[in-house]
């Protein structure tokens, strides 16, 4: 739909990654890495599984230290900041973690209210019905907000999830995973809601995906994980052109080419 | 966005061409409360055919959007939306946040007001869960015999490592414990009977109190509820985080008996153990008490063994042990039961393992006193 829509060339990068070396024991997970991301664009991570993509999201947001190399958020190393000043850069992100990651002794409601509360300061009351529009935002019903999140369908977790991650209307988000046991339905009206908020919000979004339609309706580039390392990280036609056999077998085996054929037949 | 920003502010004015409402500044969560206020004090002045004038607004994220359209109402919010001279990024963030409000505002229902009948309901639930409770436990001892009664003829289905680890864990475990607190509630019970008794001249009976007291309630009561706080908790909490984390649903979809699995062992051992530990009770509370006699009224210590041997009958004994295994399976199957009726969140692990250390110091007490009242009709 909007891919093509990439900003113009003199792009602001809101996140440097430099050099990254990520090891677990001895085993290696990022080795050398290198990744921008630019302001306002949205930016596909695909990878297959145990490549560590979900590591590399957690070592941007300040989760995992990193062996060596720098990555850099809003132009500031995370780790060298003091607990104020991180805090505040965190404020301008928001994470949707791979399992959701809700508080499980908190409502849904509850849960979304939770940062508007603690960091925006605003009263339990308007806090709440905020929380519930964020919730319709994110496409569930106002009853959900009542539930637990253990009362939740897979799906639906994933959306309270998303409520929460844009409660602070933060300026990057960071999907892991967003679309997976969704239908294709509510997955194809989760990619349209992602763009539809990068382009009024200006947000950029991390997206860790591997879904395909998402990757082709959604992605101004695409990175591509392998070999411990960033192989390639274009516009998502020039990737999968790459000369590469993981990035071949993906784009050009069965599901690639079915979502390849719909993207461009979405676009006559 | 890094910059300072201004909070947003409207104002409404009227001229030939009517009124008109302009808005300007920043439009974020950062000034929500003063847009919100902002937004309160028009809300009754705005009227149908105000014109609204987006064009002086700096940012505007879905907080703000959200105050907008809630004061202008989501028709105009809608008519805003298709607005041609407004930048297409924030007309599409206006026809978001618009169509979620519609949704949203659709399924909130008006809160009830408080008073008289809510509490009223509120008692109401209160004794309709404490019913439901009962019934539940009344069925969940009869799973737990059903269990008992089917697996006991079939040898193959005995879980005999299980029942051995949970009573290393249940019985022996407890025993430095329970024999440390018994001796000591012994040598309490003594001093407080030498004090009492001796304004009677009678503190030589002391020994009897001991004897009576021990052999009769406190062994197997204070076995029974230091079982109840260290085993009932610990069952509740094995088995509340594994249903928590979907494991029992698992066991049960591998065509295998959760009951057979989880209850049964942890009820077997305890069945085996209480009664042991209350043995052990028994003897560390009339040790304590000896100590007691022996220091403070100057007693020998055969003379204390031959009180006893002379008063306490067989029938005190069995008649306190009696009640162990009781208790034992009440306590086994309350704290079982429990960590079935956990959900899904780490809160209600605590919340159940909580009530089922209420629950059962609660039914164990009850039955102590229902036993009372009958070995008393009964003139055990
Ligand atoms: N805390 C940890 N300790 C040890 N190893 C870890 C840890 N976290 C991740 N790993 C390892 O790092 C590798 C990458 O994991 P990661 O979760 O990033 O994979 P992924 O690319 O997100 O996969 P998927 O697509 O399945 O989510 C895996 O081999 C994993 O076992
Ligand atoms: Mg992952």
């Amino acid at each position: 739909m909007n891919a093509q829509t990439v900003a113009a060339p003199a792009r602001e990068t809101v996140i440097e990654v430099r050099g990254l070396i990520n090891r677990f024991g001895t085993q290696t997970v990022h080795e050398n890495l290198d990744l921008d991301v630019y302001r306002g664009e949205i930016i596909g991570i695909v990878g297959g599984s145990g490549t560590g993509k979900s590591v590399l999201l957690r070592t941007i947001i300040g989760l995992v230290r990193p062996i060596a190399g720098e990555v850099r958020v809003f132009g500031e190393n995370l780790l060298s900041l003091s607990d104020e000043r991180r805090s505040q850069v965190e404020r301008r992100f928001g994470v949707l973690f791979q399992s959701g990651a809700l508080f499980s002794s908190l409502t849904v409601a509850e849960n979304i209210a939770l940062p508007l509360i603690e960091h925006a300061g605003l009263p339990r009351m308007d806090a709440t019905r905020l929380a519930g529009v964020k919730l319709a935002l994110a496409g569930l019903p106002v009853d959900a907000g009542r539930k637990y999140p253990s009362e939740l369908s897979g799906g639906m977790i994933k959306r309270a999830a998303l409520a929460r991650a844009l409660a602070l209307d933060p300026e990057i988000l960071f999907l892991d995973e967003p679309t997976a046991g969704l239908d294709p339905i509510s997955a194809a009206a989760f990619d349209s809601l992602i763009v539809t908020l990068r382009n009024a919000l200006g947000l950029t979004v991390f997206l860790v995906t591997h879904d395909l339609d998402t990757l082709y309706s959604t992605c101004d580039r695409v990175a591509v994980l392998s070999q411990k390392r960033v192989l390639a990280a274009a516009p998502i036609d020039e990737v999968a052109r790459t000369d590469d056999p993981w990035v071949q077998a993906y784009f050009n085996g069965p599901r690639g080419r079915a979502a390849t054929f719909a993207a461009h037949k979405g676009k006559d | 966005m890094t910059t300072p920003s201004l909070p947003g502010s409207a104002t409404l004015s009227r001229d030939a061409g009517g009124a008109r409402l302009a808005l300007s500044g920043d439009w974020t969560l950062l000034h929500y409360m003063e847009l919100q206020a902002r937004a309160n004090e028009l809300a009754g002045t705005v009227g149908n055919d105000v014109k609204v004038d987006l064009h002086a607004v700096g940012a505007m994220d879905t907080s703000g959007a959200f105050v907008i359209a809630e004061l202008l109402g989501s028709q105009r919010t809608q008519a805003l939306s298709q607005d041609e001279s407004l930048p297409p990024a924030r007309r599409a963030l206006l026809k978001t946040v618009g169509d979620a409000i519609d949704t949203y505002c659709k399924g909130v229902k008006k809160p009830r007001d408080a008073g008289f009948v809510v509490l009223l309901e509120r008692i109401g639930k209160a004794m309709g869960s404490f019913w439901k409770q009962t019934l539940k436990l009344l069925a969940f001892i009869g799973i737990t015999l059903q269990g008992f009664a089917s697996t006991a003829l079939r040898p193959k289905h005995w879980r005999v490592t299980a029942v051995v680890a949970q009573i290393e864990q249940t019985g022996l475990d407890a025993v430095p414990i329970l024999a440390l607190l018994s001796f000591m509630v012994g040598a309490v019970v003594a001093f407080l009977g030498s004090t009492a008794l001796a304004s009677y001249g009678a503190s030589i009976f002391t020994v009897d109190l001991i004897g009576f007291a021990f052999l009769r309630e406190f062994g197997v009561l204070l076995t029974a509820i230091l079982l109840a706080g260290r085993t009932a908790s610990a069952f509740t909490a094995q088995i509340g985080s594994m249903k928590a984390r979907e494991e029992i649903d698992a066991i049960r979809t591998l065509g295998l008996d959760p009951v057979e699995l989880l209850v049964l062992p942890r009820v077997l051992a305890l069945l085996v153990s209480l009664p042991l530990l209350t043995f052990i009770a028994m003897i560390a509370g009339i040790v304590g008490g000896g100590v007691v006699c022996l220091a403070v009224l100057k007693m020998s210590p055969s003379m204390f063994l031959s009180m006893l041997q002379e008063d306490m009958s067989l029938t005190q004994f069995l008649v306190g042990m009696a009640k162990a295994p009781v208790f034992a399976f009440m306590i086994g199957v309350i704290g079982c039961m429990e960590g079935f009726k956990v959900s899904g969140s780490a809160q209600s692990v605590g919340e159940h393992t909580t009530s089922a250390v209420v629950q059962s110091i609660f039914v164990v007490i009850l039955l102590d006193a229902l036993a009372a009242l009958f070995y008393m009709e009964m003139g055990w």
